[in-house]
């Protein structure tokens, strides 16, 4: 299929930047949308042009560095991928497609369509660990009894590859899909017991400090997210907080 | 707690709380009106209660200003530090793929609830205030003394086509605020039964029923009258 791509360009984190046009033939519908940017890259430097910059690292769904903003959606038209996993034939010859950046204060561009999710690693370092004593007295993971139905909700949770597709996605530019799973997947667990109270206050003070905006329940992170990350972790991250401030 | 209503979440729950209030309030306020739909004397009898009524008057009316108040200055608070979250806009943004009309709208349906609520100000609570407060007047009764005044002065408000319009179109807006502010309010609130289909559909029937029955109240005393 021949196709008309809008892609924003921007030479470095100061340049204005601006869309500019381009033209790939001969796409295959097998193809994921990373190989159709790659044939359009090979085009770029054949022609002695800058290829367009993105993030990408495992192309097979999991790593969570892939972030392009396809047609107006974060990871495009489909449900439940990542922009690597997003495959051609959910396009039709002729189309044009736009391609932009994750955008977000917190999500300051770098270079053309890669952004520094960095605010992201910070809400992490923020609070989202256990902290576990490996001197040789570590206790064995299966002695403590967890329910199925709490290890199940901590795992969904835990699936969240933090790509960034929920802020991308947020008419607010909110972090609060990523925020309320990470915290959830503790919180449901005995082993975040210990920790909770800081946690939940620390990592929503350092998502505040990032600047991202406040989540208003459109729903539309839970649509987007290539995971699938329900917005009950929100509801619970809400709780986690009233709780953790009660308890001061 | 110190901190909390200036955090994120804090404020997520202080627009739910206020909510809360204010969507119990319209219940009430219904309650009240459709009285005078079947029976202007009853409606009279109430109207008069809540109109003098010192905890009525004294508590509940200056609660109800500061969470109309608060939830809409805190709105606002909180638009402009969600636009500020996205400073470049995108090129092409496909909003209605991921999420309802009405919640990405809220601060427009809101702002035509805030153009109405003057109007409604004006009409109705100024006149009242006046009565009572300045002329001294805490009879409630007509100006030739037979009977309750507030039923007459619905009835008269209401002959204006051009009002009974703006009111009508003012509840549309309130349906499609409330229609995502209902079930929001509980998600903020951190309440997981929204999932189940019992409150979703109530969330439904409230938003849809409640702004009806404002519309009902409006159309009856205007063709009454005609």
């Amino acid at each position: 299929m021949n196709l008309t791509l809008k892609i924003w360009r921007q030479s470095n984190a100061q340049a204005t930047g601006k869309m500019v046009d381009y033209k790939v033939t001969e796409i295959s519908e097998h193809m994921s949308f990373l190989e159709m940017m790659d044939v359009l890259n090979e085009q770029l430097i054949n022609s002695g042009e800058e290829p367009v910059a993105f993030d990408h690292d495992c192309r097979e769904g999991i790593c969570g560095m892939c972030s392009m903003f396809i047609n107006g959606e974060a990871h495009g038209p489909d449900r439940g991928v990542t922009t690597c996993q997003l495959h051609m034939r959910m396009f039709k010859d002729g189309d044009t497609i736009t391609i932009e950046p994750f955008r977000a204060k917190a999500f300051p561009v770098i270079k053309d369509l890669v952004v520094d999710r960095g605010a992201f690693d910070r809400i992490q370092h923020a609070g989202g660990y256990i902290s576990v004593n490996t001197s040789g007295n570590t206790q064995d993971a299966n002695g403590t009894p967890i329910s199925k139905h709490a290890a199940d909700e901590a795992m969904d949770a835990a699936t969240c590859i933090g790509c960034g597709a929920c802020v991308a996605s947020c008419k607010n530019a909110s972090a609060m899909l990523f925020v309320g799973a990470k915290v959830s997947q503790y919180a449901l667990l005995p082993q975040g017991q210990v920790e909770a109270v800081d946690r939940v206050k620390n990592m929503v003070a350092q998502m505040d400090l990032e600047g991202f905006g406040n989540c208003t329940n459109t729903g539309a992170c839970e649509v987007e997210c290539p995971k699938g990350i329900s917005l009950e972790n929100i509801a619970r991250m809400n709780r986690e907080f009233l709780s953790a401030n009660v308890k001061g | 707690m110190s901190g909390f209503f200036k955090s994120s979440i804090g404020r997520k729950y202080a627009m739910a709380l206020s909510a809360f209030f204010l969507m119990f309030f319209l219940l009430q306020h219904f309650a009240i009106n459709i009285l005078s739909v079947f029976s202007p004397d009853a409606f009279n009898e109430a109207s008069h209660f809540m109109g003098t009524f010192w905890a009525v008057q004294y508590v509940l009316q200056p609660v109800l200003i500061f969470g109309v108040i608060y939830h809409f200055v805190m709105g606002f608070i909180l638009e402009a530090k969600n636009r500020s979250a996205r400073v470049k806009k995108y090129a092409k943004n496909n909003g209605a793929a991921n999420s309802s009309w009405m919640s990405r709208n809220m601060i427009y349906s809101g702002l035509a609830i805030l153009a109405f609520l003057v109007l409604h100000f004006i009409d109705f609570w100024l006149p009242e205030i006046n009565t009572k407060f300045i002329d001294g007047d805490m009879t409630g009764l007509l100006p030739n003394g037979e009977g309750f005044r507030y039923y007459e002065e619905l009835a008269h408000k209401f002959e204006n086509p051009l009002r009974v319009g703006a009111y009508v179109i003012a509840f549309i807006f309130l349906s499609l605020h409330l229609m995502h502010g209902f079930s929001s309010a509980f998600q903020s609130a951190g309440a997981t039964s929204m999932r189940k289909e019992k409150l979703q559909l109530f969330a439904k029937v409230y938003s849809i029923l409640l702004p009806l029955g404002f519309i009902f109240i409006a159309l009856f005393h205007h063709f009454n009258h005609h």
